[in-house]
Parts: C-alpha cells; structure tokens; sequence
C-alpha cells in the first residue's frame, strides 16, 4: 500500500471518528463554538438580535446547514451517521477543489 | 478583512504557480481534506461553548507556508459555503486568522526551533507542538480581537451593537483561555503525532 493511500485512510478513519465532534459535546450540553451564533443563540445570550446580523442572517442559504441531510432527523444516532455522511461529502468536495485548483496553478511547472 | 486576506491569496497562488508541481498536487487535497476533517472535531470546554484544531500548523510544516494558506481557505470557504459553518460575509477575516495567520506564526515559529536539527529528530517534534500551540492562540486571539471590536466600531443609532455584541474585555478572555488550555493543546498534539508518524514514514516530505 502506498504511502499515499496510508494517508488518504487515516482521513477516513478521521471521518469516522467525527461523531465524537457532535457526541462529545452533546455529553457535555455544550453549544457550538465561541462566536459562532446564529440570530436564535444570540438572542438567548444577549436577549437581543444585532440589527446587522439580522440584516445579514438570511442573505446564504448553504446546501447542508449545520452538517445535516435535508429531511427530518432526530436523536443522536441519526445525527452521527449524517455527520459521517456530509463529513464524506465535505472531505471530497474539498479535496476535489484543493487537487483542481492545485492543478491548476502547477500547469506551467510540468516539465520541472 | 478581504484587503488583508485577497493580498495573501494572490501571493500564495503566484508562488505555487511558480513552484508547485502536478504530482503534488494530492497532497495539497489531502491537507485541505485533513484541515476540513479536523474543523469537525469540536470539543466542548467550560461554559458551554466548542471549539476545534485547524491543522494550519501541520500543513505549513508539511508542505509549505504558501499552500498551507491556500489549503486551510479552501477548507474554510466549502465549510461556509456548502454548510452554513462560519459565515459568509466574514469569510476573509476567517481565512486570515487562520489560514494566513495561523500558517505563518505556525510555520515560523516551527523553522525557528527546528533550526538545522535533524529530520527526524526530537527537536522537530518539539518545534512543531511550540509551533502548533501558539499558532492556534495567534489565530484565537486575533479572532477574538475582531469579535471584540465590533461593538466599538458598529453600532446602529441608538448605540445597540450591529453585529458582535460582546466588547474586547469579554471576546479576548473567552477565546484566550480556551485556547491556552485545551485547544491549543489538542492542535500541538495532533500535529505533533503526525509528524512523527511522516518522520518514520515519509521523512523526506519534512525536508
């Protein structure tokens, strides 16, 4: 097995793992990371909404919010599995843009 | 942010075009990979809040400063954009703390204690956890410092913070202590195991 793909299955078992990401702090009752509140947080916190977060909340509709599957989910274990799965997705679009964009910028080099 | 950060990214992309070869490329999308993996590892601290590695550092030592700035923003951009995670608008203050900032103080602090050692040797390793710690704080605090500043610099009319509501006295200690310590920890450790696991396999990639 090449070097290589030694690496490209550490990423995979690191996909795996990334329950632990959305388990951990469910254990815990921890919210999402410091700063990263969406309008219905802030309000909680602050008990009230920054006029220009407001403003800017609805202005991206991203595909997966919040690294879920459109549909109904609920329960740990469904969203674990989700978090896998968009991890997956995430991993390989990610991956295909860097390796594109890297190819890319290399063109002129090829001969080097 | 975008005034500091596009310079950089313009940068980056001129360096690697001029440097960067084909075959390397599955390695830039393995570190942009792994930096997107990582940033979904949150772990939970005190009072309620996550927060997560960058693997800036790892991937600056890895393969260079300029595409370590390069991999870590795609990372952060396709997590905005497809997920929701991070914001759109404060793309550019992202990529900056951590794909810009973080990069270089990782990288410079790895190459000033790594100095001439050995490749394989312990001094590297401890070059890259120092390394890896203080780029995450670099990269926290400086965050923390434009959560901080947004009260002082916008307000709507009637002095209600437009964005950020929490000043500096708050932003600053939340996100430094996190980061000083557990994140930054975590972010030491996961780089440092790598490269010890590329110095028995593959260590002529740390050269």
């Amino acid at each position: 097995m090449t070097f290589m793909k030694k690496l490209w299955i550490g990423i995979g078992v690191l996909v795996l793992l990334t329950p632990l990401g959305v388990i951990i702090p469910a254990l815990f009752r921890a919210e999402g990371a410091w700063g990263e509140w969406g309008i219905d947080r802030i309000e909680k916190i602050v008990g009230f909404v920054p006029e220009g977060m407001k403003r800017l909340a609805g202005s991206w509709k991203a595909p997966l919010p919040d690294y879920a599957l459109p549909g109904h989910s609920t329960g740990l274990a469904a969203e674990s599995v989700e978090y896998v799965a968009t991890g997956i997705i995430g991993v390989a679009i990610t991956a295909a843009v860097m390796y594109l964009l890297a190819k890319i910028l290399a063109r002129k080099n090829e001969t080097k | 942010m975008y005034a500091l950060t596009i310079p950089f990214w313009a940068a980056a992309s001129w360096r690697l075009n001029r440097t960067l070869k084909a075959r390397q490329a599955p390695y830039l999308a393995l570190g942009a990979a792994f930096s997107f993996v990582i940033m979904m590892f949150n772990i939970p601290i005190l009072g309620g809040t996550t927060g997560h590695a960058t693997g800036a550092t790892l991937i600056a030592i890895l393969l260079g400063p300029w595409a370590a700035v390069i991999s870590v923003s795609v990372a952060l951009i396709i997590q905005a954009l497809l997920f929701g995670d991070g914001g759109i608008t404060s793309i550019g203050a992202n990529c900056f703390n951590m794909a810009i900032a973080g990069v270089f103080t990782g990288y410079g602090v790895y190459r000033l204690i790594a100095a001439y050692s050995d490749v394989k040797s312990k001094r590297r390793l401890i070059a890259c956890a120092v390394a890896a710690y203080v780029s995450l704080n670099v990269s926290a605090v400086i965050t923390a410092v434009q959560f901080g500043l947004q009260p002082l610099l916008e307000r709507s009319a009637a002095g209600q913070p437009l964005y950020a509501p929490f000043p500096l006295s708050v932003a600053i200690p939340a996100m430094a202590l996190e980061h000083l310590f557990l994140f930054g920890f975590v972010e030491a450790a996961v780089t440092t195991l790598v490269i010890r696991y590329f110095q028995r396999n593959d260590p002529a990639m740390l050269a």
